[in-house]
């Protein structure tokens, strides 16, 4: 039940729903619960609703700071 | 896959260990506890465990709705599930639950009550919409993540004037349960800090957490459930110990605002308001821990539309998942782990759910013998 993924959004439906795509899979979830949303955006799924939109800068400044800290080790 | 694939790099993870055995302060032990399920399972599944310095352990804490629900409240929803022309929905993960008398929603299944496993919320309003004879009850459970869900479908069921749909409450606070958990010092668990809820905090953000580092002074990195962010998050918690704060911390920014999901917030506020107590299994009765739906929704509750009456029983006496649940024991100290206790037969509700710190434990590391 906890589990939650992130996924893509292919097309924008009627109603506040939307179809994603994780691997080729295609779902239709709700996106009652999200703002602004355009195709192409990722965001986390869970149990069939789209929860938090996945933020790209901040994701890739995330692994900078995590090569960082594995780079000072060596 | 994108966002995940990245996040498990081995050599990075390899890299990020390295710093943490030379952050580790050979004079101190570090304790931390990982809140939620899903992380136990990545620490599991990845063998986290066993990059750590040898004084720094991961305590696992009762973030596994599944695994918290007593007993009582299970059996109340077998008690709904058995009445005439009610069909109950489920999430899969609660139908072995045990509950009393080695009962469960899988056997009351296979005794013919009318209970379906859903994926969300909207399937049960689906069901509800197809079948006006009956009566749907969705066995609503869960923390902050699944309560917008359960909110959003009182909200359908009223807009698409459905009168057969109500709710079976037992949504729980992430925060109240922290609480009780560093206010439980008579059992000597010890935390120094906290790996706090990924997707919880994507809906609370990360203002519900402040008490944990103005009250009790411990630190709170809020950490995504991929390898790479948890590792990531033990360093930013021994950093924060090594010198001597206290603060809250987002390692999961990419999907964690600070503010959280104000749209999923006010959906929560619309319709629930807090219980005085909720029971607990492992914590007991825990103040202001629980939701119920507000009063002008009460056509929509079920325990009050089919005036259900509150259910206690006890665990099983040998099954040791309220002391795990609590971080007091670890999986290997209970006596029926890995004997009677696995995944296929289910003695205590940590074995059940695959987010259970028993479950994770016996599906990766149950010959270890380090973990014992």
């Amino acid at each position: 039940m906890c589990l939650a993924i992130p996924v893509r959004v292919t097309e924008l439906l009627p109603d506040q729903m939307a179809k994603v795509s994780l691997d080729g899979v295609s779902k239709t979830v709700s996106v009652a619960l999200l703002d602004e949303l355009s195709v192409g955006d990722y965001v986390i799924l869970h149990v069939g609703f789209a929860l938090s939109k996945i933020d790209p800068d901040e994701a890739e400044r995330t692994l900078r700071m995590i090569r960082d800290i594995a780079g000072s080790a060596s | 896959m994108k966002y995940v694939d990245e996040f498990r790099d081995g050599r990075l993870a390899r890299g990020v260990a390295e710093t943490l055995h030379r952050l580790a302060r050979p004079d101190r032990t570090y304790r931390l506890m990982e809140f939620c399920g899903g992380h136990t399972h990545a620490i599991s599944r990845y063998g986290l465990e066993d990059l750590l310095p040898s004084n720094m352990r991961m305590i696992h804490g009762p973030g596994c709705p599944v695994c918290v629900l007593p007993v009582g409240r299970i059996d109340m929803a077998i008690e709904l599930a058995r009445r005439p022309k009610v069909t109950l929905c489920t999430y899969a993960d609660l139908m072995r639950v045990p509950a009393s008398g080695g009962a469960s929603l899988m056997k009351a299944k296979a005794d013919g009550a009318d209970i379906r496993m859903v994926y969300s919320t909207l399937d049960a309003i689906r069901i509800a919409e197809a079948e006006p004879d009956r009566e749907v009850i969705f066995f609503a459970i869960g923390f902050e993540t699944t309560t917008p869900p359960t909110a959003l479908a009182i909200k359908l069921a009223i807009k698409n004037r459905l009168t057969n749909f109500s709710v079976f409450c037992n949504h729980v606070l992430t925060p109240a349960a922290m609480r009780a958990i560093l206010g439980n010092r008579a059992e000597g668990v010890e935390i120094d800090g906290f790996v706090g809820p990924s997707h919880v905090s994507a809906v609370i953000g990360l203002q519900p957490y402040r008490f944990v580092a103005a009250q009790f002074g411990k630190p709170v990195v809020v950490a995504g459930f991929e390898p790479l962010d948890v590792l990531q998050a033990v360093v930013m918690l021994v950093r924060q110990l090594n010198e001597g704060r206290g603060e809250i911390e987002n390692q999961y920014g990419r999907a964690v605002a600070a503010e959280g999901n104000l749209l999923a917030q006010a959906e929560m506020r619309e319709i629930f308001e807090l219980r005085e107590s909720f029971e607990w299994r492992g914590l007991g009765e825990v103040a202001d821990s629980a939701l119920r739906l507000r009063d002008a929704y009460a056509a929509f509750d079920a325990e009050r539309r089919f005036a259900l009456a509150a259910h206690r029983a006890k665990d099983n006496p040998a099954c040791e998942c309220g002391a795990i649940l609590r971080g007091a024991k670890r999986p290997h100290d209970c006596r029926l782990f890995g004997t009677v206790c696995t995944p296929e037969t289910p003695m205590g509700s940590c074995m059940v759910s695959s987010e259970g710190a028993c479950a994770a434990q016996w599906t990766y590391r149950r010959f270890d013998e380090r973990a014992a």
